[in-house]
């Protein structure tokens, strides 16, 4: 299965940096929150697949571990989760207001109104 | 007041006379980064002292001066703070002995000239000349940085000891050449050798006591006590003895010619200033016995006069308001005392005896006539720039305090004594080192010895018989005489060729050539910084693909091809065509309601991929993140303008390319991390440990809230801080609503 998982990792970087060089403030927004989706497969695949085996540990066995998945991507995937929530909500409102002061969503615009 | 601190040092360095032959007299080592050999390491020997001595002694002198003189002035505090940061900065680089120590006391003492020069900053001009000399010593610097770090490869050491003591590895290497070019670029632009010589007059723009102390007696000696440094290590070495040669004479020359036609005081001086410095660089150059005793007793006249003078000058404009020479005149009638020091230094700078400056310029004619290489075109330019000085003291005696009698708008006066006091002393020593010249002998010696070790300092005389030098002497201030008796003519002439041949304008030059550059700085910032932030990103994401690409080892195909259908991976497969739908919708979408509803639908994808592959905890969080995240994008997009397309075709395809190239890399690599490895994994401790240690089943959890519980307190602080944010980014919307 790593074919697939690495076109799905391939495919979404490919589609967020594409929104990310778009012109329109949204579609930024939208590369942001793909760029970490596809950051956070990545990370997920890098502790290599294991199907139907959570890293829980069992107070008695310790032989079953050995083919558990690794817990530590794990780990930093969840806070990667957390903090890119904590991104997205914030930009989210940010081109909000980003729009209710410069009356656009181009970033083009923008440019040309900080030169002028 | 502030003279005492010199005025004693003056004394301890007087006192380390008798003691410095030996070579122990004093000896500091400060070892800072000593892996790379470098630290603060100071040694007094010789030269050391011998510039020492000049520092502290005119110094001490100068801040007498300075007290009264700028009473007039604002902020005097600021200028007496820079005046002594100089004078440690001059100190610690004539006593420094290693070259990294030696390179950051240089440039001390290049950004003290800089806010001296540009004291009165309220003016353009001072401004102007401020930067100027900065950028001129400061590209200078960095050259001497370059090259005394290539003349100190070979050793290991910055040390003086390691080159001067065996110069043969620095000789012998390749960066032999560079090397010296970089050092003599920094050394010709500190002491304003041509063609870097135009800063100095530029530098007239400080107030006297600076361009008496700074830009006559002693900053403008650095490059001179730098090449006196390294000459033991070069003395035979042909590119240093022409270049030095060819350089010094010609600005011999050239300052001399400027002086002859200017109508400021300080003008007239500070092109003389030039034309001295050239004349040492040209004796050091010379490399005989003779010419580096008179190099050093010609560098010890021309700190007196020029020094004197210089505060002359400031006396005279101070008096009467002006230092144009055409205003003045018949001022001896009101200052008899200014008028005798003046003229005694005007002998001294002319050469005529008793004055010290006499035996300066016998012992100039003699390393002149004994010189190796081209003695007598060396010997006819050194004479023709001496008739000059004599012509131009000449002039300024006369112009100043005789001639004709100008209307002053102020009566003029004598000065005060303290004003008076500094070149009193100044010209008293040089009257009696004139007539007992061998007083100096015990501390020219150890100096003489620095430079040229294996020598013997010549014997200082007033009265050397009537020879050919005396001969010479005498021709030149003959000339000088006879070029003042048509001065009116000889001036005419002059300024009109240096108005039409010789109008060489480097300083203007200088500032055109500033603004090129900042032309093409400014274009260059405007190319690169383009201000579009999609065409950063694009920039950004091709050179770490391209990086990527180039630290990936050889790729090799060999990898899990096979995509099974049954099972999981069924499961698997609808997930992936779920995500591939989601973001092609995304993409391709119209409406910005549609294009946030495929972005949740392209999470849940993720998030069945996580729960089929044993990320139950990441399932978790994912559907909560998920759905929030397109809950608040839905709030967020509704306030927004309808969805459009602001790029054309043409920058969709590149964009298009540029995304697909970068996915081509990223998935490379993916697969590239999904080999088998045999690195021990860090998350063994944490498997082993999770129950025994932190009686916690759920590993992951674990991880987040013992083992990293600080990374997750971080978290947690970036969210509150997201959200206080947030709601303040709201808020301020309120505010100005209810404003309006």
């Amino acid at each position: 299965m790593s074919l697939l998982m690495a076109i799905l990792i391939g495919f979404l970087y490919a589609v967020s940096i594409y929104l990310l060089l778009r012109r329109s403030i949204v579609k930024l927004v939208i590369g942001i929150l793909f760029l970490s989706y596809a950051t956070n497969l990545m990370l997920f695949f890098t502790g290599g697949l294991t199907e139907t085996s959570p890293a829980f540990a069992e107070p008695i066995s310790t032989s079953e571990l050995a083919t558990a998945s690794d817990p530590l991507p794990q780990a930093l995937i969840l806070t990667a989760l957390v903090i890119g929530f904590g991104v997205a909500a914030f930009s989210m409102v940010l081109i909000y207001r980003f729009y209710k002061e410069s009356g656009t969503v181009d970033l083009d615009e923008l440019s040309e109104i900080e030169k002028s | 007041m502030l003279g005492v601190v010199p005025a004693s040092l003056f004394f301890v360095f007087l006192s380390k006379i008798p003691v410095v032959g030996r070579g122990d007299a004093f000896k500091e080592v400060y070892p800072w980064l000593s892996e790379l050999g470098i630290g603060l390491s100071f040694n007094l020997d010789g030269l050391s002292l011998f510039f020492a001595l000049l520092v502290t002694g005119v110094g001490a002198l100068i801040m007498i001066y300075a007290g009264y003189y700028m009473r007039s002035y604002q902020k005097t505090n600021r200028f007496f703070g820079y005046l002594v940061f100089f004078m440690a900065g001059m100190l610690g680089l004539v006593t420094a002995s290693d070259w990294i120590t030696l390179f950051m006391f240089w440039e001390f003492t290049s950004i003290s000239s800089f806010m001296l020069i540009g004291f009165k900053h309220e003016k353009t001009a001072a401004r102007e000349a401020a930067l100027q000399a900065l950028l001129i010593t400061g590209v200078g610097g960095l050259a001497l940085l370059a090259g005394l770090i290539m003349m100190s490869l070979p050793y290991h050491s910055f040390s003086f000891e390691a080159v001067i003591s065996d110069p043969q590895p620095f000789l012998q290497s390749s960066l032999f050449v560079p090397a010296t070019i970089l050092i003599m670029i920094g050394a010709f632009t500190k002491s304003a050798i041509f063609p870097f010589h135009f800063w100095l007059p530029g530098a007239m723009q400080a107030p006297s006591p600076v361009s008496a102390f700074l830009h006559s007696a002693t900053m403008v000696k650095a490059g001179i006590y730098l090449l006196a440094r390294l000459h033991p290590v070069m003395e035979s070495q042909e590119l240093w003895i022409y270049t030095l040669s060819v350089f010094g004479v010609v600005t011999m020359f050239v300052g001399a010619w400027f002086a002859l036609a200017q109508q400021d005081l300080k003008k007239i001086l500070a092109y003389t200033t030039v034309s001295a410095l050239g004349t040492m660089v040209l004796l050091i150059g010379t490399s005989t016995a003779y010419s580096v005793t008179a190099a050093l007793v010609f560098l010890l006249v021309h700190a007196f006069y020029k020094a004197t003078l210089f505060m002359m000058a400031g006396n005279i404009e101070k008096i009467t308001g002006t230092r144009d020479m055409n205003q003045l005149g018949q001022l001896n009638r009101y200052m008899p005392v200014a008028t005798v020091i003046s003229l005694l230094a005007l002998l001294s700078m002319s050469g005529i005896p008793p004055m010290i400056g006499f035996i300066g310029k016998e012992l100039m004619y003699e390393a002149k006539l004994n010189a190796p290489a081209a003695g007598n075109f060396i010997l006819l330019t050194g004479f023709l720039a001496n008739a000059f000085t004599v012509f131009v003291s000449l002039r300024f005696a006369y112009g100043v305090f005789w001639g004709e009698k100008q209307g002053f708008k102020k009566q003029p006066h004598e000065p005060d004594v303290s004003l008076l006091a500094g070149p009193a002393v100044l010209v008293f020593i040089s009257l009696l080192l004139g007539i007992f010249p061998n007083q100096i002998a015990g501390l020219l010696g150890p100096a003489f010895q620095s430079i040229l070790p294996g020598e013997t300092l010549i014997k200082l005389k007033l009265w050397h018989g009537f020879n050919e030098i005396l001969l010479l002497s005498f021709l030149t201030v003959l000339l000088g005489v006879v070029m003042f008796f048509c001065r009116k003519a000889i001036i005419r002439i002059v300024s009109y060729l240096n108005g039409n041949y010789f109008n060489l304008k480097l300083s203007q030059r200088f500032f055109a050539g500033i603004d090129v550059f900042l032309n093409l700085t400014k274009r260059k910032t405007a190319v690169v910084q383009h201000g579009y932030h999609r065409f950063y990103l694009m920039t950004i994401f091709i050179a770490a693909a391209l990086l990527l690409i180039l630290t990936m080892p050889a790729i090799d195909f060999q990898f899990d091809f096979d995509l099974k259908f049954n099972g999981l991976a069924f499961f698997a497969m609808l997930a992936a065509i779920m995500i591939i739908a989601g973001s092609i919708a995304v993409v391709v979408a119209q409406s910005r309601l549609v294009a946030l509803i495929a972005t949740g639908f392209v999470g849940i994808g993720i998030t069945i991929v996580f729960v089929l592959y044993s990320g139950v905890d990441l399932a978790i969080t994912m559907v909560m993140v998920e759905t929030l995240t397109v809950v608040l994008g839905a709030m967020v997009v509704y306030h927004l303008p309808k969805y459009l397309n602001y790029s054309g075709v043409g920058s969709r395809i590149r964009d298009g390319f540029v995304a697909v190239f970068f996915g081509f890399v990223m998935g490379f690599l993916a697969l590239q991390t999904s080999k088998p490895t045999t690195i021990t994994k860090i998350s063994d401790y944490f498997v082993e440990n999770s129950y025994t240690k932190a009686f916690g089943e759920n590993i992951v959890n674990v991880i987040l809230v013992d083992f990293r519980a600080l990374d997750t307190l971080g978290e947690i602080v970036v969210l509150a801080l997201a959200a206080i944010g947030i709601v303040s980014l709201l808020k301020l919307n309120a505010q100005k609503k209810s404003s309006r």
